[in-house]
């Protein structure tokens, strides 16, 4: 029987130490589209995973239709109509979307495969809803946003009902967002119950018919979208004021402080990703470069900062050439990075706060002399740090794999910034990061502009793009398609990181 | 002297000797691939092997019955791919030490038992030749490939079989998920615990058989170390071959010919000297598995990784 509602019924959910979820109560109705939106650590994620049987409630209930059920594992929930899209997809690369739509179905050739039954019935959901893809290709070589149909697909497959998408716009286009909510719409259509999480305010307010804001496990509002707005939205999610525009002086022009010309790079696969690209960065002003993620930003961040060979071209810092140098020299050179991949490159997880603090300084008095550190200075240093940056963090010794993103990024901020770069390349610096600490991060990032840093400022969040930069550079398929102002359109930007070129 | 070689009945000597050599590889390696196809590195085929061979070859010592033998060698594999289950995916041990810990354990349980047991080696009957009816009788390809022992035709009928179930049953779709994206598999239901104890458990009875083949159908008699590094060369193979039964079957082809080319030299008498000629299939197995390494798309990205939900 399709869902009708779905209720949680005083959910709370402990971990050891945290109390993730605290009497939570929620319900859904088939035809509504329910936006759950809340900062990272709020509870979103545990909440949705105890609707779908992956986690255990420690206490309170579930009731489907009016019927209390009990879930084991997601198996339960889907045999009740619950289907969730995780924000990692769960596909298996290799095979075929037919295969992955097929993967753990009953048969109905019994032991043998019925992959032609399974490609016939997704080509008719794909036809109804709008999910089109080839039930024939194979997962790896699709497109993101294709693959997140395959997702849908096979929740629909099973016949699902009630579909929890967990951030689902993330690794989205802005035309494969609205390409998106048309199927949301559709799927709302046909009567279908769906939970959209997201932190992003825009699209919840666009897409939802209402909102539930969860804080610290804990439900403080639900609200019809059409009442409320952003502002109050944001509000209730942080508990305070936010600030979301940034009033900044004109940038002052200055002397070029970076200078990339024609930079070639290879992936990790070894095939091009950066196309000969040639940018310069002012000394006191925010260059920003957008573009979908796997488009070459990251690639160019790691060839500009010494950590990925260049194949060609070169890269100035304040004149001096520091092509294939490697990342201690650009360090020296003045050159700061914040990293993509802020718990792979950004930290050494099992180290402390402290640790992590100094791993680019600690060579150099005063923290340490002839080898031998000086842990009173190193103290004092790191304390002034995590003061100066709001780090929040139980001890200096606590590791640093015990912080939330956010506390995480600001300890490297601290690190990064405090050197006084003459260039910051800042790649995806807020991304997983909530909303509090984002307002932090971006109000530094200005105060370091005005301070005459040269700031190369990565990010697929057109919203922050927009919000900081003094000039926006778009990237697509490793080349910049144009260098526009940062007053340009949502619609146009998006057109150019769909790689419509721009004149300019 | 390399004229001999090359004399018709030599060759069809050789090809003969070469099919029937890749049996014992070809039980091993069809059942490790399935076990790395689902994501656990099984690196105590050997021990497993030598297991297989040394209870084959005693129960068939004492009672005659071939079919006992066989069946009982398979169910000392299965046992020990139990064994390997429990250690690699419910304790989730490393794999590739915990394999080594099997082999020894196979190794020294194998021996221990012949010297209690057995004491000197005595040689047995094993599976007799079994000429097909009318295809034996062709010439060249006759001998060569209808007129072997039963296993030998099984060990090749293993092959299609692992392809088709791998590729045409809902089980093989399971143990290719498990073994590529076992995250994946598991938000849909399938225990990933489950495929892997099958696969594993199969690819330990096909290593009981396997040394059967070698004890009660190729050799017929025991001692210590029988397999002298078979079961490894097995693991290799699977790799070798990609995670597909037909290349694992050529890569099994390709070294036991080599192998069955240098006992041909040894036999003949032809001057290279036995180590030289000895170690020839090994180097290949090195050369083969440098180049085979690269072009690889099928392989189960989960290999050797113990899985475990949620973060």
């Amino acid at each position: 029987m399709p869902i009708q509602t779905v209720e949680l019924r005083n959910i709370s959910k402990r971990f050891p130490g945290v109390l993730a979820n605290d009497r939570v109560n929620l319900d859904v109705r088939a035809g509504e589209i329910l936006a759950l939106l809340g900062e990272n650590g709020a509870g979103k994620s545990t909440l949705m995973k105890i609707l779908y049987g992956m986690y255990h409630p420690t206490e309170g209930e579930i009731a489907v239709n009016g019927q209390v059920v009990q879930f084991k594992s997601p198996a339960d929930a889907l045999a009740q109509g619950i289907g969730m899209i995780h924000q990692h997809f769960q596909l298996v690369p290799g095979f075929t979307v037919a295969e992955n739509v097929a993967l753990g179905l009953k048969s109905s050739r019994g032991p043998l495969t019925d992959l032609n039954v399974v490609s016939q019935r997704v080509r008719e959901l794909g036809a109804q809803y709008g999910l089109h893809v080839d039930p024939n290709a194979l997962v790896w070589q699709l497109a993101v946003g294709q693959q997140q149909r395959v997702e849908i697909l096979k929740a629909l497959y099973r016949d699902a009902s009630l579909l929890i998408l967990d951030e689902p716009t993330a690794v989205l286009t802005p035309q494969e967002v609205q390409e998106f909510f048309g199927i949301l719409r559709r799927l709302r259509a046909a009567g279908n119950a769906l939970i959209f999480i997201s932190h992003k305010l825009y699209e919840v307010k666009a897409i939802s018919d209402r909102v539930v804001v969860l804080r610290d496990g804990r439900v403080v509002g639900g609200v019809a979208t059409q009442a409320t707005n952003q502002k109050e939205l944001a509000r209730m999610m942080v508990g305070r004021e936010v600030i979301t525009q940034w009033e900044k002086p004109a940038a002052q022009a200055r002397e070029t402080a970076l200078q990339i010309d024609k930079l070639q790079a290879l992936n990790d696969k070894q095939l091009p990703a950066v196309k000969e690209v040639s940018l310069q960065v002012r000394a006191g002003e925010i260059l920003g470069i957008a573009g979908v993620s796997g488009n070459g930003q990251r690639e160019l961040a790691e060839a500009v900062v010494g950590m990925r060979l260049i194949r060609g071209g070169s890269v100035r810092v304040n004149g001096k050439d520091v092509t294939h140098h490697s990342p201690a020299q650009m360090i020296q050179a003045g050159v700061a990075f914040i990293p993509e991949e802020r718990m792979v490159m950004g930290i050494v997880r099992e180290f402390s706060v402290a640790e992590n603090a100094i791993l680019i300084t600690h060579t150099e008095p005063p923290l340490s002399r002839r080898a031998l550190f000086d842990f009173r200075a190193v103290n004092t240093h790191v304390a002034r740090l995590v003061r100066e940056y709001d780090v929040r963090t139980p001890s200096l010794e606590t590791p640093v794999k015990n912080l939330s993103g956010g506390n995480i990024q600001k300890l490297i901020l601290a690190r990064e910034l405090s050197r006084s770069p003459r260039v910051l390349i800042a790649a995806q610096p807020t991304r997983g990061v909530d909303i509090g600490a984002t307002e932090y991060i971006h109000k530094r990032l200005i105060e370091q502009r005005s301070a005459g840093t040269a700031v190369l400022l990565i990010s697929e969040d057109l919203e922050e793009v927009r919000a900081l930069s003094d000039r926006i550079a778009v990237m697509y398929e490793g080349e910049i398609v144009g260098i526009v102002p940062p007053t340009t359109s949502v619609e146009e930007l998006g057109l150019m990181m769909a790689g419509a070129k721009k004149d300019s | 002297m390399l004229e001999q070689l090359f004399a018709p009945a030599v060759i069809i000597g050789i090809l003969a000797s070469g099919i029937q050599l890749a049996t014992p590889y070809l039980y091993a390696a069809v059942g490790e691939m399935f076990s790395q196809i689902s994501g656990v590195l099984n690196l105590g085929v050997e021990g497993v092997m030598l297991m297989g061979a040394f209870i084959a070859y005693y129960a068939v010592l004492r009672t005659d019955n071939l079919l006992l033998g066989l069946a009982l060698a398979a169910l000392t594999g299965a046992l020990m791919g139990l064994m390997t289950a429990v250690i690699s995916v419910t304790l989730k041990a490393e794999q590739g030490i915990s394999g080594i810990g099997i082999y020894l354990f196979g190794l020294g349980l194998s021996d221990l038992l012949f010297l209690v047991l057995v004491g000197t080696p005595k040689a047995i009957v094993g599976f007799p030749e079994l000429d097909l009816p009318v295809l034996s009788g062709l010439p060249a390809l006759g001998p060569i490939l209808f007129s072997q022992n039963i296993l030998v035709y099984f060990a090749f009928a293993c092959v299609p079989l692992a392809w088709f179930i791998l590729n045409k049953t809902t089980l093989g779709l399971k143990v290719r998920a498990v073994g590529q994206t076992p995250e994946a598999a598991d938000s849909l239901g399938i225990s990933v615990a489950r495929v892997r104890y099958i696969a594993v458990i199969v690819a330990g009875t096909m290593a009981g058989i396997a040394g059967a083949s070698l004890s009660i159908g190729l050799l017929n008699i025991f001692q210590q170390n029988l397999t002298s590094g078979l079961g490894f060369i097995a693991v290799a193979l699977v790799y070798f071959g990609g995670w597909r039964p037909f290349r694992v079957m050529l890569g099994a082809l390709l070294f036991s010919m080599v192998n069955a080319l240098q006992l041909w030299i040894q036999t003949l008498g032809i001057a290279l000297p036995s180590d030289i000629a000895g170690m020839l299939p090994y180097i290949l197995t090195i050369i083969a598995l440098i180049f085979a390494a690269r072009q690889i798309v099928t392989q189960p990205t989960a290999l050797t990784k113990p899985f475990e939900r949620g973060e």
